[in-house]
């Protein structure tokens, strides 16, 4: 059995390399993946609380989690396809039509 | 008819709305029958309500018609009332201002804007008719305004000369400075009494158990008084407040005559008159104002003597008669005031009327000295103004003989000060009358004989038109029997007719009429009055038609004294270095420039600036970098996980907050 405070830590250092990623990547779909990890990373922990706490609200949120994310990555996607056609870029700089 | 009274004031409210709003594509004709109509019809409703007034034994007809205004225990309703000093006030104010309308037809025939004039005309008689239908102060103090109201209006009626606007203004203002005198002296009478009905005032139990506040004793009452006498002051023309009735001149010939000759100024007499009672309680009071009434009479004849204008000689001349109406107030003799102001409605109106004539024969010359030897070509004017001259200078059998006799008989028995007061008074007074016949007759002189001063080529002398010429005549029939109510009691054959009248309304206020020894001093003082006037006539007849060229010889002679009468004793000039540009200075410098500009305008822009300057500064955080909002969102969520773990206690003094 491992301790519950491994997953924690494990889920701790996903979810700060995907703020890591997110923050400091240009390119869009990097960016998107980190996202993607972030979310993991919590789901994780809900799971890992769960299994620790012998409660069942955790997997349900972690159910809800990846139903969101698929129909985020669904239109993550779209989006980027979209700026990709319109921009000829992925480089997350130089889509800064709103920038000051 | 009495029990509608509100209709007298209403016609010429009506003729005034209807001209003014719909008159303006209007003919002439039209208008002359609204304007004539509403007045005439509303003088013969006047007429009317007086018989009836007559008819119920005169008897005090008071009703209410509606509240106007009630708070608390405080009501103003829009009553009216009659009794004989209303009756003498309404019949001149729609008699007189009838004629004076008749007249403007033909005077302002060629003039533009002429629905304008004939409807603030008629808002003037409105206005008036309240103030002195009114029943209590404040109605009275809605006719005051509304007077002071039209008379603006009407002294700038030539508005696009800055003369003529500049001097409705100075009337405006310094009018406001009296009424700011008014007003405080209704609160005075308010808290005293707790009501401003005339009738509860001067018959409440408070005042009857009032003890009368003797000389030098300043009371409640006392106070009141020369608060109500500083309203006077400013509408009546007196010292101080004297100064904006010459510059009225400025107005059309037939407003001078009917606002600021005949009724308008006579409002703060009436005042006055009306509030004996409250008067005879305050000897200091009656006191200030007979000094008053008598410097200003003085002072004014003074400045009279050297005009040339011929109208600011009429003006100077009303302020000196008002002052008249103002020392027989002090001394006690009201209704020999009110008989002067009804007199002097008379020939005062007729002087302005007859040189509104001339100047209309000049085309619109002012200038005395370039008349002369009109009397042959204007011979029905010249008639009518040589009869209110002799009625103005006391001239027995003419009206003001009768008047200015028993005011300056009453000054000679006044007590009210000591006797040496009403000597001085009487002296003034008689001395007055010697500068009036003067100026006067030297007005005769210069306008209507000796050479011609005028260019024959230049100006077609012509004889007015009848709508002017009538009332002028009639004024001149007025102007000649209007004093013959007092004949009876000079003659010894009866009583004076109008002090008797009056008796109900002043009888507790004044002294006894004249009687026995009495008699026989009057006789003697208007004998005295008599020879003065005849002095005045004669210096006059000598100085500009034997020997024209003696007045300027004595003016040169007498340099310091002429120039002084000339620039009216330089009281606008004082007055614009004592008030208007020390109030300037604080207006500019004070006002405008440090509390406006430097204060609130500075508050205002300096807040504005710095909201600016703050937005500025945080704007750049709102980058529009998607990446720098994942920054800031991860910052504050560490800073929430510190709270959490460092804080004392979980952090929830701080974050309980939140929720």
């Amino acid at each position: 059995m491992v301790p519950t405070n491994y997953y924690v830590i494990l889920s701790a250092i996903l979810f700060g390399l995907g703020v890591f990623a997110f923050i400091f990547k240009r390119n869009i779909i990097t960016i998107f993946m980190s996202i993607e990890l972030m979310l993991n990373a919590v789901n994780l922990a809900f799971v890992a609380f769960s299994q620790a706490l012998g409660k069942l609200d955790g997997q349900v949120f972690v159910l809800f989690v990846i139903v969101v994310a698929a129909a985020e990555a669904a239109v993550g996607l779209g989006i980027i396809i979209l700026i990709a056609r319109n921009r000829q870029t992925l480089n997350v700089e130089r889509v800064n039509l709103l920038k000051l | 008819m009495l029990e509608y009274l509100w209709i007298v004031p209403l016609l010429p409210l009506l003729g005034s709305a209807v001209t003014g709003l719909f008159g303006a594509k209007w003919p002439n004709k039209i208008i002359n029958s609204v304007a004539i109509g509403s007045t005439g019809l509303s003088f013969l409703c006047a007429l009317e309500a007086v018989r009836e007034f007559f008819e119920s034994g005169q008897l005090l007809f008071h009703k209410e018609f509606f509240t106007w205004i009630a708070a608390g225990n405080f009501r103003a309703g829009f009553d009216l009332q009659m009794d004989q000093l209303t009756v003498v006030m309404v019949l001149v104010v729609t008699g007189v201002g009838w004629l004076i309308h008749i007249y403007a037809t033909g005077y302002m025939a060629h003039e533009g804007g002429y629905y304008r004039f004939f409807s603030y005309l008629n808002l003037f008689m409105f206005f008036m008719l309240i103030l002195v239908l009114a029943a209590n102060y404040v109605l009275l103090f809605v006719g005051w305004e509304g007077v002071g109201l039209s008379s603006y209006l009407l002294i700038g009626f030539y508005f696009l000369r800055k003369s003529a606007s500049d001097a409705g203004k100075k009337a405006f203002i310094v009018n406001r400075i009296g009424d700011f005198g008014f007003m405080l002296g209704m609160f005075l009478l308010f808290r005293a009494f707790h009501t401003l009905d005339f009738q509860t005032i001067f018959t409440s139990s408070t005042l009857q158990g009032w003890p009368v506040e003797l000389s030098g004793h300043l009371g409640t009452l006392t106070f009141a008084c020369l608060l109500i006498f500083m309203g006077a002051c400013g509408k009546s023309a007196q010292l101080p407040l004297y100064v904006w009735l010459p510059d009225a001149m400025e107005g059309p010939t037939p407003v001078s005559a009917l606002i600021h000759a005949a009724t308008m100024v006579t409002a703060g007499v009436y005042v006055v008159a009306r509030s004996h009672v409250l008067f005879a309680h305050a000897p200091t009071a009656m006191l200030v104002v007979a000094i008053v009434g008598c410097a200003t009479a003085f002072f004014a004849a003074t400045i009279g003597l050297v005009q040339t204008d011929i109208k600011k000689v009429l003006a100077y001349s009303t302020v000196s008669q008002l002052g008249y109406m103002f020392l027989a107030c002090g001394v006690g003799a009201f209704s020999a005031s009110i008989f002067h102001l009804m007199t002097h409605a008379f020939f005062k109106a007729l002087l302005f009327l007859a040189a509104g004539s001339v100047i209309h024969a000049m085309g619109g010359e002012q200038d005395m000295n370039r008349m002369g030897g009109l009397s042959k070509k204007i011979r029905w004017t010249y008639l009518t103004m040589l009869t209110a001259t002799l009625a103005i200078t006391g001239f027995p059998p003419f009206a003001g003989f009768f008047s200015k006799d028993s005011i300056l008989l009453s000054a000679f028995q006044n007590e009210n000060g000591g006797r040496s007061a009403g000597y001085v008074l009487y002296g003034f007074g008689l001395a007055t009358a010697l500068l009036t016949s003067f100026y006067m007759f030297r007005l005769i002189f210069l306008t209507f004989h000796g050479k011609q001063r005028y260019d024959e080529h230049k100006v077609h002398v012509h004889e007015s038109p009848r709508t002017m010429l009538v009332p002028l005549m009639i004024l001149a029939v007025l102007s000649i029997i209007g004093g013959w109510l007092a004949a009876p009691a000079m003659l010894g054959t009866g009583p004076d007719y109008f002090t008797k009248f009056l008796q109900p309304v002043f009888g507790g206020s004044e002294a006894a009429g004249p009687e026995g020894e009495a008699r026989a001093l009057e006789l003697t003082l208007a004998g005295i009055a008599v020879i003065t006037a005849l002095i005045g006539v004669t210096v006059a007849f000598w100085l500009y038609l034997k020997r024209p060229g003696k007045a300027d010889s004595l003016a040169k002679s007498l340099r310091g004294i002429y120039t002084t009468l000339l620039n009216k004793y330089y009281v606008d000039e004082l007055y614009a270095a004592m008030i208007v540009k020390p109030l300037l200075w604080i207006s500019t410098n004070v006002l405008w420039k440090t509390a406006d500009v430097a204060g609130i305008d500075g508050a205002v822009n300096g807040i504005a600036a710095g909201i600016t300057a703050i937005g500025d500064g945080v704007r750049h955080t709102q980058s529009g970098n998607t990446r720098s909002y994942a920054v800031w969102v991860v910052v504050g969520a560490l800073v929430v996980m510190a709270v959490i773990f460092f804080w004392p206690s979980g952090g929830k003094p701080v974050l309980g907050m939140l929720r």
